[in-house]
């Protein structure tokens, strides 16, 4: 092996190591450690072991092994110091001092480690944890930012994200969640958990680009979208499975539309005035041949048919050349596999887009009579949507200040704004006219 | 006759306050109870933050963070197990036949320090 020079250059290529590596071998020390505070501890002392003796002694021919040796090596000096003043410290420390007897070694397993990406994954990603506890100890553990970033990026306190971290552990070592890949016949239902948190955390940055788009110019902004899709890619590599290639399809779908979706003044643009050209037709590529697999690869889930409606417009030069019947279709589908009032919503502006407004209006009201519905303002912006395109002047002012009234985002609140005024000097030039 | 004896109490009270008793003292009460003959089983629970509550829904399996918290429902009975971890827990609790119409909090019983 070479050896490593100049210094600044290789703590550069240290940073990258961390950057490219320092999940794996977390992911693997919780395996080996059985604990997620130690293994943490470990990783942080690994690394700085390396950066101590790498600029003399090379690289290791293999820096992942290395890096979980020596950090699982200095977590068992640390017990041994320590278990005097650990109640069960002696049983513990026997517990990893035994397999080091038989001739421990840290073999380089693809398999093994990316199992225990997997065990992460699907432990921060635990249902028993709340779905707050989830998305931070994912973006903790699994994407390793930090308490600092994550706080930054749902617009939190960093006291508040790290509360929520320690209270997760705590329950995972209390209650035994066990670090694990859940067993086959509890696979799917875990892996929907898991999807559900990378979709989250993709919508999550989304929404952030809507209330902060430049917000603090001296922080460096965390791209959640970008970490979302990064953890989508991961762990479809690791285990294919119909949803996941969906779900990854759907985020590399919609972020390829990231650069048409605001003016430069920060306001949104809806998805039939945006500039199709902005659109980034790399990602576009990549995620229709993603739909392709996940289509024609088993059972269509509700990510994979999202997905595939996604790509329809993607692949459309405007709105109104849009195959609409067949994302009218599409969402019929999707109702069947997920019989939400929101997909319902959604196969109805479809629907208004192949047979009109006037059609879709009649079958409106048993959605704005669900309970479920009440306070989402799109359901409001549609109705006034159609009442407008039919000039139910009247009608439409009212939805749509019904709309904003319960709209959160304040690019939201901007379009639904822009709506009622011009209606109102349609209405008052029409009345002028009169 | 059988009886359940059920334990409430707010957390901080039952650890913080002067009044609060100490694990010797309730596993010397239940050797007491034990020898009287009169024990089934008895157990420390751990807090409520290490609560997960299943449901069965529809054929599906619903699990979420947290203790029962409803006051319109009762406690109607109780099951003590030994499983591998919360895992097979959960499972086990999905499937007693009640989770289909209530809710079963799975909770994670103590060691008390004695």
């Amino acid at each position: 092996m070479p050896l490593l020079q100049p210094v600044a250059d290789f703590s550069k290529q240290l940073e990258l190591l961390y950057q490219q590596h320092s999940r794996q071998v977390l992911a693997t020390l919780i395996r080996l450690l059985g604990d997620f505070d130690r293994a943490e501890d470990a990783l942080q002392e690994a690394f700085s072991v390396a950066l101590a003796q790498w600029p003399q002694s090379g690289t290791p021919e293999s820096p992942v092994a290395w890096l979980i040796s020596t950090g699982r090596f200095k977590a068992i000096d640390k017990m041994r110091r320590q278990r005097r003043f650990v109640a069960d410290g002696d049983a513990m420390l026997a517990q990893f001092v035994d397999e080091q007897a038989e001739g421990f070694e840290m073999q380089q397993d693809s398999q093994l480690w990316s199992d225990d990406y997997l065990r992460l994954v699907f432990t921060c990603c635990h249902p028993a944890l709340s779905i707050e506890a989830q998305l931070a100890l994912t973006l903790r553990e699994v994407c390793g930012l930090t308490t600092e970033q994550i706080a930054r990026a749902f617009l939190q306190s960093t006291s508040t994200i790290a509360q929520r971290i320690v209270r997760a552990k705590q329950k995972i070592k209390a209650a035994t969640i066990p670090y694990q890949v859940p067993a086959s016949d509890q696979l799917a239902p875990r892996l929907q958990a898991v999807h559900k948190v990378i979709y989250l955390l993709f919508n999550e940055g989304y929404s952030a680009d809507l209330i902060q788009p430049s917000a603090d110019e001296a922080l460096p902004k965390i791209d959640l979208a970008q970490q979302a899709i990064d953890m989508a890619k991961q762990l479809l590599a690791l285990q294919f499975d119909t949803e996941s290639c969906g779900l990854l399809a759907l985020l590399l779908l919609q972020h390829a539309r990231q650069a048409a979706r605001f003016t430069t003044a920060g306001q949104l643009i809806l998805l039939p005035e945006q500039d199709r050209s902005r659109w980034d037709q790399a990602l576009i590529a990549e995620g229709v041949s993603k739909v392709e697999t996940a289509l024609s690869s088993g059972r269509i889930g509700p990510y994979s048919l999202q997905a595939a409606i996604a790509a329809i417009h993607n692949e459309s030069p405007d709105s109104a050349s849009t195959d609409w019947p067949q994302i009218h279709a599409l969402y019929q589908l999707l109702y069947r596999v997920e019989p939400t009032p929101v997909v319902a919503l959604n196969q109805l502006v479809a629907m208004s887009m192949c047979e009109g407004p006037a059609a879709a209006l009649l079958q409106l009201p048993p959605l704005l009579q669900d309970a479920t519905l009440a306070q989402y303002h799109l359901l409001y912006a549609v109705a006034a949507d159609f009442h407008r395109q039919l000039g139910h002047h009247d009608e439409a002012i009212d939805f749509y200040r019904q709309a904003l009234k319960l709209a959160t985002s304040s690019a939201d609140q901007q379009f639904l704004q822009q709506r009622l005024c011009a209606l109102s000097e349609v209405k008052n030039a029409e009345h002028n006219a009169l | 006759m059988k009886y359940l004896c059920l334990v409430y109490s707010n957390e901080q009270l039952l650890h913080d306050s002067p009044q609060s008793p100490e694990d010797a003292e309730c596993h010397a009460y239940a050797e007491q109870v034990a020898q009287s003959g009169r024990m089934l089983a008895a157990e420390a629970l751990q807090g409520v933050a290490t609560a997960t509550t299943v449901r069965l829904r529809a054929g599906q399996v619903l699990i979420s963070d947290g203790p029962f918290a409803e006051t319109k429902e009762q406690l109607a009975g109780f099951y003590l197990i030994e499983a591998r971890d919360l895992n097979e827990a959960l499972q086990l609790a999905a499937g007693i036949p009640a989770a289909r119409v209530g809710c079963v909090e799975v909770r994670p019983v103590r060691q008390l320090a004695v």
